[in-house]
C-alpha cells in the first residue's frame, strides 16, 4: 500500500470517493467502521451529498430504495458483520430490482484478532451471493476505485444489486494493543 | 394510553382514517408498510404515487426518508402499522437525526399483528410509540384517537417545517382486503415515472 504522500497519488479511499462523485451519488447511508472513516468524513463534508448514519445496516437498503424512487442515487457503507443484518431487506432490492452498491469493509479474515468476527466475515460473500448480489473483491489498493466504479456502473445501468468487499489485508488488521 | 381498554371497538375505523389522509391528497407521495396499511391505501384508490410494501417488514419509514431527502419539493407520507414500525424501531432514531421537513409518518396502531392471527403487539403491552418518537427527537407528534385528530394531522402534513409523527389508534377489526398490484418492478417504475424521476 505504501505511503500515499510519498507515492504522490491520491489515497485509495479518496479515489473511491471520486468514483462516488463521478457516479453522482447523493445519499450515503453508513454504519461507522474504522475502514470507512475517510469516506464518511468526505461524504459529510460534501454539500451535494447527504450522509445518513444508520442504527442498523438494513435501514440503508430501505433508504436507498426510497432515494431511487425519488430519482437520487446512493450507496451504503458497512462492515462485513452488517451484511447479515441486511438479508431480508435485500428481498425488496431483488423483487423491485432496485440498483444497489454496498461497500463492505471486511473483518474476520486476514490476521483477525477477534474470533467473534469470523463466522460472519468468512460467510459474507456467500451470504450476498445467496441473495443474488453481485460481489467484487478488492485486495490491492490500486484496484479499489476502478472496482467501485465498475460496481456502480453495473448497478445503475442494470438495476442490479452489487457489493464491493474491501479486504482486511487491504485495510490492515485492527490493532488491539498499541 | 388506550391499549388494553374494553373500549377497543370504539377506536377509529382504519378505512375512515386512511380516507381522511388520502382524500384531496394533492401531490402527496405515499409509502405504505407490509400488511394492512397497503390494503388501506389501495381501498381509497390505487395511485401511481403510492409505493406499497408487500414485504421487507420494517422498511416503510426508511423508504420514506430516502424519498423525502431525494425530493425536498414534495411531501412524503408513510402509513404503516404498529407491528411494521416496531420491526424498524431503530429507523425512528435514524429519522430523528435527519428530520427532513417534508416527511410525515402515521402509524395505525391496533396493538395487534392483524395479518398473522391478531396476536398482541408490544403496543398493547408496554410500548408507547409517541414516547419513542419524542425520545428520538421528533418535536411534533400526534397521539390521535378520533377523526378530528386525523384531520388536524392531515392538514399539518402540508405545512410543517420538520418531520412529524402520528400514532393513530384504530380498532383491531379487519376490513375486506383490497389488493393493489404486487409486481415490485411495476410499482417502482410507475412511481418514478409519475414524479419525473425516471429521466
Amino acid at each position: 500500500m505504501g505511503d500515499p504522500a510519498a507515492m504522490n497519488v491520491l489515497d485509495w479511499r479518496d479515489q473511491i470517493f471520486a468514483a462516488l462523485k463521478q457516479a453522482e451519488i447523493r445519499q450515503v447511508g453508513y454504519v461507522p467502521d474504522a475502514g470507512h472513516a475517510r469516506l464518511i468524513e468526505l461524504s459529510q463534508a460534501d454539500p451535494a451529498m447527504r450522509a445518513v448514519p444508520l442504527t442498523s445496516e438494513e435501514e440503508g437498503v430501505a433508504l436507498l430504495a426510497g432515494a431511487w424512487l425519488g430519482g437520487q442515487r446512493g450507496t451504503l457503507l458497512m462492515q462485513s458483520s452488517g451484511v447479515g443484518n441486511c438479508i431480508n431487506m435485500l428481498s425488496m432490492t431483488k423483487t423491485c430490482r432496485f440498483p444497489l452498491t454496498m461497500l463492505v469493509t471486511m473483518r474476520g479474515e486476514w490476521a483477525e484478532f477477534n474470533p467473534w468476527q469470523v463466522p460472519m466475515g468468512s460467510r459474507t460473500q456467500a451470504a450476498l451471493e445467496l441473495c443474488d448480489v453481485l460481489v467484487y473483491r478488492v485486495d490491492r489498493a490500486e484496484d479499489a476505485a476502478e472496482t467501485v466504479a465498475a460496481a456502480l456502473d453495473i448497478a445503475f445501468n442494470g438495476d442490479l444489486a452489487t457489493a464491493v468487499l474491501l479486504s482486511q489485508r487491504l485495510l490492515g488488521a485492527k490493532r488491539w494493543v498499541k | 394510553m388506550i391499549s388494553n381498554e374494553p373500549r377497543l371497538d370504539q377506536r377509529l375505523d382504519r378505512r375512515a382514517a386512511i380516507r381522511i389522509l388520502l382524500e384531496n391528497r394533492g401531490d402527496l407521495l405515499v409509502v405504505t408498510g407490509l400488511g394492512s396499511t397497503t390494503w388501506d391505501a389501495a381501498s381509497v384508490a390505487d395511485d401511481e404515487r403510492n409505493f406499497y410494501l408487500w414485504g421487507a417488514m420494517g422498511a416503510a419509514a426508511m423508504v420514506g426518508l430516502g424519498l423525502a431527502i431525494a425530493r425536498p419539493d414534495r411531501r412524503v407520507l408513510v402509513v404503516t402499522g404498529d407491528g411494521e414500525m416496531l420491526m424498524g424501531l431503530g429507523s425512528l432514531a435514524t429519522i430523528g437525526v435527519q428530520c427532513p421537513p417534508n416527511l410525515a409518518i402515521a402509524v395505525f396502531d391496533n396493538g395487534h399483528y392483524g395479518e398473522t392471527g391478531m396476536q398482541a403487539s408490544h403496543t398493547a403491552e408496554t410500548v408507547d410509540l409517541i414516547g419513542v418518537a419524542q425520545a428520538c427527537g421528533f418535536s411534533e407528534t400526534f397521539d390521535i384517537t378520533d377523526e378530528l385528530g386525523v384531520r388536524d394531522f392531515s392538514a399539518r402534513i402540508r405545512g410543517t417545517a420538520t418531520t412529524i409523527f402520528a400514532r393513530i389508534a384504530i380498532s383491531a377489526e379487519e376490513p375486506p382486503r383490497v389488493l393493489p398490484p404486487r409486481d415490485g418492478v411495476l410499482l417502482k417504475n410507475r412511481f418514478r415515472r409519475a414524479i419525473g424521476a425516471d429521466t
